[in-house]
Protein backbone atom coordinates (compact mmCIF):
# COMPACT_ATOMS: atom_id res chain seq x y z
CA UNK A 1 0.00 0.00 0.00
CA UNK A 2 2.68 2.35 0.80
CA UNK A 3 5.09 1.23 -1.59
CA UNK A 4 2.49 2.55 -4.17
CA UNK A 5 2.09 5.59 -2.37
CA UNK A 6 5.88 6.20 -2.94
CA UNK A 7 6.53 5.26 -6.40
CA UNK A 8 3.16 8.06 -6.93
CA UNK A 9 4.99 10.60 -5.42
CA UNK A 10 8.28 9.92 -6.89
CA UNK A 11 7.03 10.30 -10.16
CA UNK A 12 4.45 12.93 -9.23
CA UNK A 13 7.86 15.29 -7.26
CA UNK A 14 10.29 14.30 -10.36
CA UNK A 15 8.53 15.41 -12.78
CA UNK A 16 7.13 18.27 -11.27
CA UNK A 17 11.02 19.18 -10.82
CA UNK A 18 12.24 18.57 -13.83
CA UNK A 19 9.67 20.65 -15.16
CA UNK A 20 10.26 23.59 -13.01
CA UNK A 21 13.83 23.62 -13.74
CA UNK A 22 13.11 22.97 -17.20
CA UNK A 23 14.87 25.32 -20.18
CA UNK A 24 12.13 24.37 -22.60
CA UNK A 25 8.41 25.77 -21.96
CA UNK A 26 7.06 23.31 -23.90
CA UNK A 27 8.62 20.23 -22.48
CA UNK A 28 7.52 21.95 -19.20
CA UNK A 29 4.04 21.64 -19.83
CA UNK A 30 4.05 18.59 -20.94
CA UNK A 31 6.08 17.26 -17.71
CA UNK A 32 3.30 19.09 -15.90
CA UNK A 33 1.02 17.20 -17.77
CA UNK A 34 2.36 13.79 -16.43
CA UNK A 35 2.79 15.45 -13.08
CA UNK A 36 -1.00 16.03 -12.73
CA UNK A 37 -2.00 12.67 -13.81
CA UNK A 38 0.21 12.04 -10.93
CA UNK A 39 -1.79 13.46 -8.76
CA UNK A 40 -5.15 11.81 -10.16
CA UNK A 41 -3.20 8.57 -9.97
CA UNK A 42 -2.86 9.41 -6.00
CA UNK A 43 -6.58 10.53 -5.71
CA UNK A 44 -7.38 6.68 -7.20
CA UNK A 45 -5.14 5.37 -4.71
CA UNK A 46 -6.86 7.11 -2.00
CA UNK A 47 -10.10 5.98 -3.55
CA UNK A 48 -12.02 9.22 -4.63
CA UNK A 49 -12.66 7.77 -8.28
CA UNK A 50 -14.90 10.81 -8.96
CA UNK A 51 -12.33 13.32 -8.12
CA UNK A 52 -9.38 11.66 -10.28
CA UNK A 53 -11.88 11.88 -12.78
CA UNK A 54 -12.15 15.51 -12.49
CA UNK A 55 -8.75 16.16 -12.35
CA UNK A 56 -8.35 14.17 -15.97
CA UNK A 57 -11.14 15.88 -17.33
CA UNK A 58 -9.97 20.00 -16.13
CA UNK A 59 -6.52 19.35 -15.24
CA UNK A 60 -5.15 17.21 -18.42
CA UNK A 61 -7.92 17.86 -20.74
CA UNK A 62 -8.77 21.49 -19.78
CA UNK A 63 -5.60 22.91 -18.55
CA UNK A 64 -3.18 21.80 -19.89
CA UNK A 65 -4.60 22.34 -23.29
CA UNK A 66 -5.04 25.64 -22.98
CA UNK A 67 -1.77 26.52 -21.15
CA UNK A 68 -0.05 24.84 -24.09
CA UNK A 69 -1.78 27.12 -26.79
CA UNK A 70 -0.87 30.06 -24.54
CA UNK A 71 2.86 28.46 -25.01
CA UNK A 72 2.68 28.32 -29.03
CA UNK A 73 0.45 31.78 -29.52
CA UNK A 74 3.13 33.74 -27.01
CA UNK A 75 6.78 32.19 -28.46
CA UNK A 76 8.09 34.25 -31.30
CA UNK A 77 11.62 32.79 -31.86
CA UNK A 78 14.04 30.06 -30.15
CA UNK A 79 15.45 32.48 -28.14
CA UNK A 80 12.26 32.78 -25.84
CA UNK A 81 12.78 29.34 -24.98
CA UNK A 82 16.30 29.98 -23.98
CA UNK A 83 18.03 30.78 -20.93
CA UNK A 84 16.76 33.09 -18.45
CA UNK A 85 19.12 35.88 -18.30
CA UNK A 86 20.35 37.64 -14.74
CA UNK A 87 18.47 35.60 -12.88
CA UNK A 88 20.55 33.16 -10.66
CA UNK A 89 20.14 35.58 -7.70
CA UNK A 90 16.50 34.84 -7.68
CA UNK A 91 16.66 31.26 -8.90
CA UNK A 92 19.02 30.70 -5.60
CA UNK A 93 16.57 32.85 -3.19
CA UNK A 94 13.54 31.04 -4.50
CA UNK A 95 15.04 27.72 -3.80
CA UNK A 96 16.47 28.70 -0.08
CA UNK A 97 13.03 29.67 0.13
CA UNK A 98 11.22 26.44 -1.28
CA UNK A 99 13.99 24.43 0.93
CA UNK A 100 13.04 27.01 3.96
CA UNK A 101 9.19 26.46 3.55
CA UNK A 102 9.34 22.13 3.22
CA UNK A 103 11.56 21.79 5.49
CA UNK A 104 9.04 23.81 8.19
CA UNK A 105 6.34 21.96 6.92
CA UNK A 106 8.15 17.86 7.01
CA UNK A 107 8.77 19.37 10.92
CA UNK A 108 5.38 19.89 11.71
CA UNK A 109 3.82 17.23 10.00
CA UNK A 110 6.56 14.70 11.29
CA UNK A 111 5.84 16.23 14.51
CA UNK A 112 2.28 16.18 14.50
CA UNK A 113 0.07 13.25 16.50
CA UNK A 114 -1.95 12.01 13.58
CA UNK A 115 -4.43 9.48 14.67
CA UNK A 116 -5.32 8.51 11.09
CA UNK A 117 -7.89 6.23 11.26
CA UNK A 118 -6.65 2.51 9.29
CA UNK A 119 -10.65 1.83 8.17
CA UNK A 120 -11.49 1.25 4.42
CA UNK A 121 -12.25 4.31 2.35
CA UNK A 122 -15.59 6.00 2.98
CA UNK A 123 -17.39 5.14 -0.01
CA UNK A 124 -19.38 8.34 -2.04
CA UNK A 125 -20.72 6.77 -5.14
CA UNK A 126 -21.69 9.15 -7.66
CA UNK A 127 -25.51 9.00 -6.73
CA UNK A 128 -24.24 10.26 -3.12
CA UNK A 129 -22.30 13.05 -4.51
CA UNK A 130 -24.75 14.33 -6.89
CA UNK A 131 -27.29 14.69 -3.55
CA UNK A 132 -24.98 16.50 -1.70
CA UNK A 133 -23.93 18.64 -4.29
CA UNK A 134 -27.72 19.15 -5.14
CA UNK A 135 -29.04 19.50 -1.68
CA UNK A 136 -26.60 20.61 1.21
CA UNK A 137 -23.91 22.46 -1.05
CA UNK A 138 -26.15 23.95 -3.43
CA UNK A 139 -25.56 27.47 -2.56
CA UNK A 140 -21.67 26.75 -3.43
CA UNK A 141 -22.29 25.35 -6.68
CA UNK A 142 -24.18 28.19 -7.97
CA UNK A 143 -21.67 30.60 -6.53
CA UNK A 144 -19.29 28.53 -8.54
CA UNK A 145 -21.20 28.81 -11.29
CA UNK A 146 -21.11 32.31 -11.40
CA UNK A 147 -17.44 32.47 -10.24
CA UNK A 148 -16.86 30.43 -13.42
CA UNK A 149 -18.76 32.49 -16.03
CA UNK A 150 -17.82 35.86 -14.63
CA UNK A 151 -14.28 34.56 -14.83
CA UNK A 152 -14.38 33.15 -18.44
CA UNK A 153 -15.91 36.85 -19.29
CA UNK A 154 -13.22 38.13 -17.88
CA UNK A 155 -10.33 36.15 -19.71
CA UNK A 156 -12.35 37.17 -23.10
CA UNK A 157 -12.79 40.76 -22.13
CA UNK A 158 -8.76 40.57 -20.79
CA UNK A 159 -7.87 39.04 -24.45
CA UNK A 160 -9.73 40.82 -26.75
CA UNK A 161 -8.37 43.65 -28.49
CA UNK A 162 -10.15 46.85 -28.86
CA UNK A 163 -7.40 49.36 -29.69
CA UNK A 164 -6.52 50.41 -33.08
CA UNK A 165 -2.87 50.37 -32.34
CA UNK A 166 -3.07 46.65 -33.50
CA UNK A 167 -4.64 46.19 -36.68
CA UNK A 168 -3.46 42.83 -37.38
CA UNK A 169 -4.64 41.53 -34.10
CA UNK A 170 -8.44 43.22 -34.78
CA UNK A 171 -10.68 40.00 -35.72
CA UNK B 1 4.95 6.19 9.40
CA UNK B 2 1.39 6.15 9.13
CA UNK B 3 0.05 6.55 5.02
CA UNK B 4 -1.43 9.83 6.26
CA UNK B 5 2.30 11.54 7.38
CA UNK B 6 3.24 9.97 3.70
CA UNK B 7 0.41 12.04 2.42
CA UNK B 8 0.86 15.07 4.26
CA UNK B 9 4.92 15.00 3.33
CA UNK B 10 3.89 14.33 -0.34
CA UNK B 11 1.79 17.28 -0.29
CA UNK B 12 4.17 19.34 1.27
CA UNK B 13 7.11 18.78 -1.12
CA UNK B 14 4.66 19.67 -3.81
CA UNK B 15 3.89 23.09 -2.44
CA UNK B 16 7.53 23.14 -2.09
CA UNK B 17 8.03 22.45 -5.69
CA UNK B 18 5.89 24.93 -6.85
CA UNK B 19 6.56 27.71 -4.69
CA UNK B 20 10.09 27.16 -5.67
CA UNK B 21 8.94 27.36 -9.31
CA UNK B 22 6.65 30.50 -9.05
CA UNK B 23 9.45 32.33 -7.50
CA UNK B 24 12.21 31.44 -9.39
CA UNK B 25 10.96 31.58 -13.42
CA UNK B 26 11.29 34.24 -15.22
CA UNK B 27 8.56 33.24 -17.66
CA UNK B 28 5.04 34.43 -16.44
CA UNK B 29 3.58 30.95 -18.11
CA UNK B 30 5.77 29.06 -15.27
CA UNK B 31 4.80 30.95 -12.80
CA UNK B 32 1.11 30.37 -13.43
CA UNK B 33 1.66 26.86 -13.36
CA UNK B 34 3.96 26.98 -10.41
CA UNK B 35 0.69 28.51 -8.64
CA UNK B 36 -1.52 25.55 -10.06
CA UNK B 37 0.82 23.02 -8.99
CA UNK B 38 0.45 24.69 -5.07
CA UNK B 39 -3.38 24.46 -5.21
CA UNK B 40 -2.98 20.64 -6.69
CA UNK B 41 -0.63 20.17 -3.25
CA UNK B 42 -3.62 21.44 -1.72
CA UNK B 43 -6.19 19.35 -2.99
CA UNK B 44 -4.09 16.52 -1.98
CA UNK B 45 -4.23 17.71 1.58
CA UNK B 46 -7.92 17.17 1.53
CA UNK B 47 -8.18 13.93 -0.23
CA UNK B 48 -5.52 12.95 2.86
CA UNK B 49 -7.45 13.97 5.76
CA UNK B 50 -10.77 12.70 3.68
CA UNK B 51 -9.52 9.03 3.44
CA UNK B 52 -7.25 9.21 6.78
CA UNK B 53 -8.38 11.96 9.27
CA UNK B 54 -10.93 11.35 11.48
CA UNK B 55 -14.27 10.40 10.24
CA UNK B 56 -16.61 13.47 9.50
CA UNK B 57 -19.57 13.43 6.95
CA UNK B 58 -18.54 10.96 3.55
CA UNK B 59 -18.23 13.37 1.24
CA UNK B 60 -17.38 16.54 3.00
CA UNK B 61 -13.81 16.27 1.25
CA UNK B 62 -15.01 15.09 -1.94
CA UNK B 63 -17.30 18.19 -2.11
CA UNK B 64 -14.25 20.44 -1.37
CA UNK B 65 -11.64 19.30 -3.79
CA UNK B 66 -14.81 19.63 -6.76
CA UNK B 67 -15.15 22.99 -6.17
CA UNK B 68 -11.39 24.07 -5.43
CA UNK B 69 -10.91 22.63 -8.95
CA UNK B 70 -13.06 24.88 -10.75
CA UNK B 71 -11.78 27.39 -9.11
CA UNK B 72 -8.47 26.49 -10.34
CA UNK B 73 -9.81 25.98 -13.59
CA UNK B 74 -11.19 29.79 -13.27
CA UNK B 75 -8.14 30.56 -12.05
CA UNK B 76 -5.70 29.31 -14.94
CA UNK B 77 -8.50 30.80 -17.67
CA UNK B 78 -7.75 34.82 -15.97
CA UNK B 79 -3.96 33.80 -16.14
CA UNK B 80 -3.73 32.88 -19.19
CA UNK B 81 -5.89 35.68 -20.37
CA UNK B 82 -3.05 38.42 -18.80
CA UNK B 83 -0.52 36.46 -20.52
CA UNK B 84 -1.90 36.78 -23.86
CA UNK B 85 -2.62 40.47 -22.81
CA UNK B 86 1.05 40.69 -21.50
CA UNK B 87 2.27 39.59 -24.58
CA UNK B 88 0.06 41.96 -26.75
CA UNK B 89 1.77 44.72 -24.73
CA UNK B 90 5.65 44.11 -24.81
CA UNK B 91 5.72 41.31 -27.54
CA UNK B 92 7.31 38.55 -24.95
CA UNK B 93 6.29 36.86 -21.53
CA UNK B 94 9.11 37.43 -19.29
CA UNK B 95 8.27 39.05 -15.90
CA UNK B 96 11.59 40.55 -15.49
CA UNK B 97 11.00 42.73 -18.23
CA UNK B 98 7.07 43.68 -17.49
CA UNK B 99 8.19 46.89 -15.69
CA UNK B 100 5.92 49.97 -17.10
CA UNK B 101 3.88 50.13 -13.60
CA UNK B 102 7.30 50.75 -11.97
CA UNK B 103 7.51 54.30 -10.89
Amino acid sequence: MNAILLLIALATLGTAIVAMSGRNLLHSVLLLAVSWSGVAAFYLWAGAQFVAFAQVLVYLGAISMVVLFAVLLTRRAREDFGAPHNLTTRSRFAVAAGAAVAAVLLWAVSRSPLAGSKGPAPTVTVRDLGRQLLGQHAAALLVIGVLLTLALIGAVVLAAVDSPDFPEDAP
Amino acid sequence: MSPLHLCLAFSSLLFAVGLTGALSRGSSILVLLGLELMLNAANLNFIAFWRFGPAGSPATGVVFVLFSIAVAAAEAAVGLALIISLYRNQRNIRLPEATRLKG
